[in-house]
Parts: C-alpha cells; sequence; structure tokens
C-alpha cells in the first residue's frame, strides 16, 4: 500500500517510513504541507500519516481543508499534544486516529491496520503462497481454501515471515517488531507464537522451519 | 491561608473619632447649659436685690436734720420668699452707720449714683449675693450721700445651679449614647460596601477570575479597579502557562520521538546481546518520559478543571464506545481481548466530558498494560442505587496487598510493577475526577486480577 506521510522531521520520517516499509507498503515523505499538496496532486494514498505542527502551517487546518477531498483516505495524526481536548478536537475534525509522539512503531502499525481495516480499503491484500492464501488487512487465514482464524500476534508473525519466503529471520529481529517495548518480552515467547502458527497452518505444505541459533524461516514442500 | 497583616481596623479608627466628637460636644453642651443657667440664676438674683435696695432708697428721708430709714416690709419680703434665705444690710452715710450690719463687707468698686454695684462675698462664712447703691438725700439742704448694701446667701442660686447641673450632664450624656448609636451605625453602613466587595471576592471559586460585579462606591474604586486589573493579570498568566505546559509537552516530546525511532533502528541493527538489552533500556525510559510528560498534562488539566467543572449531559456508553476504539489497537497488539456490553442503553451523567474521557481511558489503559498477554479485559456497565457503574477488570498480577489509598497518591505506584511502564499518575486522575463528580472510585483485588470500579451519580432530567 501506498502512505503518505507529512513529518517535518526528517530522522523520524525516515525511521517512521523504513519501519512501514518492512510491512511491505511505499512511503513517501513530505516535510511540509506544501509538499504534502504535491504530493496528493499526483499519487493517490491509501493512508495518511500527519503531523500537525508543520514548518508552513498547522496539520489541523489542512486536514480541515483537506477532508472533503480525501474522503476516501484514512488520516492518521501524529501529535505530541496529548492533552485531552487536543484528542477530542483531532476526532472532530476529521482524523480517523492520532498517535502521541513518541511511539512504539507496533502501536503505529496497529493503528494504521486498524484504520485501514474500518476503512474497508478497496484493494484486497491477498498474498498467497504455496496452498496458503493470506490477506494482511483482513487478517484472515486460509489453508486450501479452509478458512483459519489467528489471534493478532500469530497473523502479524506470518506476515512477516510470509513477506520473504524462504528468508531466515532471527528471534530478536521477530521480537522487536512482534512485541512493544513495554512489554518485557523474551526471546522464548517468540517459540510460543511459532508454535501456535504452525499448528494453524496444519495440513498445508506451507512449514516453519527452526534453524536452531539462527532463527525462522518460512517454506513450502 | 496565611493571615494578612492588620495594621488597624477601619471601623474601630472610625468609631474613635466620631465618639471622641461626641465625648467633647457632650462636654460643652454641659458646661454651656451650666454656665447659661449660672448667669440667668445670678441675673434674677440681682434684679431682686436691686429692686429690694431700690425700694429702700425711696423710703430715705429727713427729719429734724437726720436721716431716716424707714426699711418697707416689702423690701425684704421679696427676697425673703425664697428657699429661706437670710438677707444682711448695711445703710451708712460717710459719717457713720445709720443701720443694718457694719461689718457687711462694700464692693470693691464704689457704685455710682446712677448705677448700683452687685457682687459676690463672704460674710461670716456664708456665700453671699450682694448689691451696693448710692442715694443723695438732702438734709438740711445739705447733700448727704447714703450707702445702701442689701446682701442675701446664696442657697437658692445653688440649688438652681445644682438642678441644672444635673440636668445638663443627663443632657451631655443622652446627647453622648445617640450620638454613639449613630455613629455606630453610621460606620457599619459606610463599611458595608468593603464588606460585600470581602464576601464577593471571598465567595469565588478558585478558578473564577472575572472582575468584580458588585458596585463600589467612588472612595473604593480604585481598589476595585485594582484587584480587577491584578485578576485578569492573573487569568493571562494562567492561560499563558497552560500553552506554555502543551508547547513544552510538545517540544519535550518531538525530540523523544526522534530518540525513539533512533534507538528502534540502532535495535534492529544492533549484533550483540548487550547492546540490544541496552537499546530496549533506552526506549524504554523514552516511552517512560513520554507517558509522564502527557499523563502531569493531564493530571494539570484535571485539576484546573475539577475546581470549575464544565457541566454536560454525558453518555457513559457512547464515550466508552469511543475510547474502547481508539484503545482497540493497543489491545490487540498484546492479543489481549476486550470483552465489552452491548453499547446501546444510554447511561447519562452530568459531568464535564473531558474529565470523566480522562479517567475512562486510564482505567482502560490501566486493564490492558497491566492484564498479560492473551487475556481478556472485560467491561461491565451497569445502574445500581442512582449510579451508573462501570466495571474493567483484567487478569494482571493484582494489587500485592496495596490499598487504593496509597495507590492514588501522586507518583505512587505498586510495589510489583517495576517492569511495566508507568507514570503513577493514572489513579490519581481517576480519583480525582471521582471526587469531582460526586462519585466514586475502588479498586478491587479478585482472585484473578484487579477490578477498577467507577460509580457516577446518574443524571436525572428535571
Amino acid at each position: 500500500m501506498r502512505f503518505l506521510l507529512v513529518e517535518d522531521n526528517a530522522t523520524l520520517a525516515q525511521s517512521v517510513a523504513d519501519r512501514l516499509a518492512l510491512d511491505g507498503h511505499a512511503i513517501d515523505i513530505a516535510a511540509s504541507l506544501s509538499a504534502a499538496e504535491d504530493c496528493l496532486a499526483v499519487a493517490s494514498y491509501d493512508l495518511i500519516l500527519l503531523d500537525i505542527m508543520l514548518p508552513d502551517g498547522d496539520g489541523r487546518d489542512f486536514l480541515a481543508r483537506k477532508r472533503a477531498a480525501l474522503s476516501e483516505t484514512p488520516v492518521i495524526v501524529m501529535t505530541a499534544r496529548s492533552a485531552v481536548s487536543d484528542r477530542v478536537h483531532m476526532l472532530d475534525i476529521g482524523a480517523d486516529d492520532y498517535i502521541t509522539k513518541p511511539f512504539d512503531f507496533a502501536e503505529l502499525e496497529a493503528r494504521c491496520r486498524a484504520v485501514l481495516r474500518r476503512r474497508g480499503g478497496s484493494a484486497s491484500n491477498i498474498r498467497v503462497f504455496a496452498d496458503v492464501a493470506f490477506d494482511a488487512l483482513a487478517a484472515t487465514l486460509s489453508v486450501n481454501g479452509q478458512p483459519r482464524e489467528l489471534r493478532n500476534r500469530e497473523f502479524r508473525l506470518l506476515e512477516i515471515l510470509i513477506s520473504s519466503p524462504d528468508r531466515v529471520f532471527s528471534k530478536a529481529h521477530l521480537a522487536d517488531r512482534l512485541f512493544s517495548f513495554t512489554e518485557d518480552a523474551s526471546d522464548n515467547a517468540i517459540e510460543v507464537y511459532v508454535g501456535r502458527l504452525r499448528k494453524k497452518l496444519d495440513g498445508s505444505r506451507v512449514r516453519i522451519e527452526t534453524l536452531r541459533g539462527v532463527g525462522y524461516r518460512l517454506t513450502a514442500q | 491561608m496565611k493571615k494578612p497583616r492588620v495594621a488597624q481596623s477601619l471601623r474601630r479608627r472610625l468609631l474613635i473619632q466620631l465618639l471622641s466628637v461626641a465625648a467633647l460636644l457632650s462636654a460643652l453642651i454641659y458646661f454651656g447649659v451650666r454656665a447659661v443657667a449660672d448667669q440667668a440664676a445670678e441675673a434674677t438674683q440681682d434684679n431682686i436685690l436691686g429692686a429690694s435696695a431700690a425700694t429702700i432708697a425711696e423710703e430715705l428721708g429727713a427729719r429734724d436734720d437726720k436721716i431716716m430709714v424707714d426699711i418697707p416690709y416689702a423690701a425684704f419680703s421679696m427676697l425673703g420668699a425664697v428657699n429661706a434665705e437670710r438677707v444682711f444690710y448695711r445703710i451708712e452715710t460717710a459719717t457713720g452707720l445709720l443701720t443694718g450690719y457694719s461689718d457687711l463687707p462694700l464692693p470693691t468698686v464704689a457704685p455710682s449714683q446712677l448705677a448700683p454695684v452687685y457682687y459676690t462675698t463672704t460674710y461670716r462664712g456664708v456665700s453671699l449675693r450682694a448689691v451696693s447703691l448710692r442715694r443723695v438725700v438732702t438734709v438740711a439742704d445739705r447733700p448727704v450721700e447714703v450707702t445702701i448694701i442689701v446682701a442675701q446667701t446664696r442657697n437658692g442660686h445653688a440649688a438652681i445651679t445644682s438642678r441644672v447641673a444635673n440636668l445638663a450632664a443627663g443632657l451631655g450624656i443622652g446627647f453622648f449614647i445617640v450620638a454613639g448609636l449613630l455613629n455606630w451605625v453610621a460606620t457599619e453602613r459606610a463599611l458595608a460596601p468593603v464588606r460585600r466587595v470581602t464576601l464577593e471576592v471571598g465567595r469565588r471559586g478558585p478558578a473564577d477570575l472575572s472582575p468584580l460585579r458588585q458596585p463600589v462606591p467612588r472612595e473604593l474604586a480604585p481598589l476595585s479597579a485594582a484587584l480587577n486589573d491584578f485578576m485578569a493579570r492573573l487569568r493571562a498568566a494562567l492561560g499563558r502557562t497552560e500553552t506554555f505546559i502543551a508547547e513544552a509537552a510538545h517540544h519535550v516530546r518531538t525530540p523523544l520521538a526522534t530518540v525513539r525511532s533512533q534507538a528502534e533502528i540502532a535495535l534492529r541493527l544492533a549484533e550483540t546481546e548487550d547492546s540490544r538489552r541496552a537499546l530496549r533500556a533506552v526506549i524504554r525510559a523514552v516511552e517512560e518520559s513520554g507517558r509522564s510528560a502527557g499523563q502531569l498534562l493531564d493530571h494539570a488539566m484535571v485539576n484546573f478543571r475539577s475546581e470549575n467543572l464544565e457541566l454536560a449531559q454525558v453518555d457513559l456508553c457512547e464515550m466508552l464506545g469511543h475510547s474502547l476504539r481508539a484503545l482497540t489497537p493497543s489491545a490487540e497488539i498484546k492479543d489481549v481481548s476486550l470483552q465489552t456490553p452491548p453499547l446501546d442503553t444510554p447511561a447519562m451523567v452530568l459531568g464535564d466530558q473531558l474529565l470523566i474521557e480522562s479517567a475512562l481511558r486510564n482505567m482502560l489503559d490501566n486493564a490492558i498494560k497491566y492484564t498479560p498477554p492473551d487475556s481478556t479485559v472485560s467491561i461491565q456497565l451497569s445502574q445500581c442505587d442512582g449510579y451508573h457503574i462501570m466495571e474493567i477488570c483484567d487478569q494482571g498480577r493484582g494489587l500485592a496487598g496495596a490499598d487504593l489509598a496509597s495507590l492514588s497518591v501522586r507518583f505512587q505506584r505498586g510495589k510489583n510493577v517495576a517492569d511495566i511502564v508507568g507514570s503513577g499518575l493514572g489513579l490519581t486522575i481517576i480519583q480525582e475526577v471521582a471526587n469531582s463528580h460526586g462519585g466514586k472510585f475502588s479498586l478491587v483485588q479478585m482472585s484473578e486480577g484487579v477490578c477498577a470500579k467507577l460509580s457516577l451519580p446518574c443524571y436525572v432530567s428535571a
């Protein structure tokens, strides 16, 4: 999916973009409102991440102005203002959600996904690997056409593994993406989720291989 | 509150000054009345004495070359009529006493032919009022000067004087009392505007910084203007502080966000377990600061507004729906399921929307934070005895024996939660919101986890 990130802090913008790129999204960065206007003029986006304090104006005014034209595009406001009144105001002017800086990337991803799901993203996002079909947005998995229910972390784990089949992911890498930093997640916790996901994939040709001391990879027989 | 330094009571000062004037006037009245009465009494006595002496003088005559003195009865009866006074007389010529008391004192100034001389003197230990008169009688074709002195004791005068003195004293005291009462009333009335202004300022809530509404007398106008001006400055300062806090939070959090994202990138590239641990610690610290900044801001807002609630009808059910929607992604990250009741029956309360939302958010946030991954947070909304009760139960590690009273102290956290990021302000905020809305907040340790219970009075439309 294609996201527009409007953020004037270059470091923050780049790291957010890097992180979202891991999920397979394409990110355009606009460092000002005028740059954002230019981007919107030439491309269409599935989601806009909008900072509110920008060098050439207030993101909220921008949103209020653009809301009508962007009726189809969900907007998540990223703000360092956390007062309750600010939060309420954000939703009033048409933001779909907001996230307070500094934020957890896991939370940002979760919010992006929740907003996209709520908006009922038009493009289907189904990825097929061997006899497994996976819809990242709807969070559904079907094995041989049979639907299987996934919990959030199982689905996140599968999403990461399926993004690069046959690539080995270290436990640490998976833990960083799966757990929020406020949790004290040990690497062992990953084993629990790998075990569960294996069960959900029972009966398919897709397997999760353990490479002792290295990590995991998704393969098909 | 610190007592102001009191220099001197305005009322007492005013009262003392007015009473001094009243006392002075009372004394003047007393002495004035006495003096006038004294003079009047003396003048009366003098008139009678004069008349008496004149009557005697009328009867003077000469026979056989001798001066005849025939004192008429009337001359004494007019004097003796009053108070059994005693009367003395002395009638003499240059050559000698004709009749009377030869040692009756003479006036210091000799009387002329025309005008009698009145004087006060002491004779035989008694105070007397006397008149001296001169008449010329022709004896054997020669004029002979006769001096007539008539004196009378002053008993009547003293009696009148003492009666008048009593009257004057009564008058003076009466005047003083009436004036004192009037002064007191006048002082109270004059100071009433001061009291009204005091009352108006005293009755205000701490957040009420509007100008004084009571009209003040012209003399108090500068004070009132100064007070209004001061409050306007205070209001502006408070407004600036609020904006400043919000700006400060923004400026603190923006670089924190950068630090955090950099640390996350570094973490992804980190090779050794040691550097990974260090970076995770950095990220946790950033998370903690960011959260604290937000909670401090919320706490300041709750503190500020709970004194001055912006009351409106709030539907707890609808608000719960909003809060749940906002927090669902956070719960999903941890695979925490939120078990919610059907949110279709409005639960109306009268309250400040921002405060209630803040409390609700904190309750949900706490439950999601403390409940372990893959567990359930259950939310219930019920109504009992005129209260809407919101119960949020987690499956976490519990309170470890700590009670709400100690946990709702600012920055106080449980002993068993060191590994979970928190600011120690969440429960304080919820507690304050409950208090300011006449509600109750409690934490109950269950066999598994904790139930947070917030009760707010139902709104009953009038």
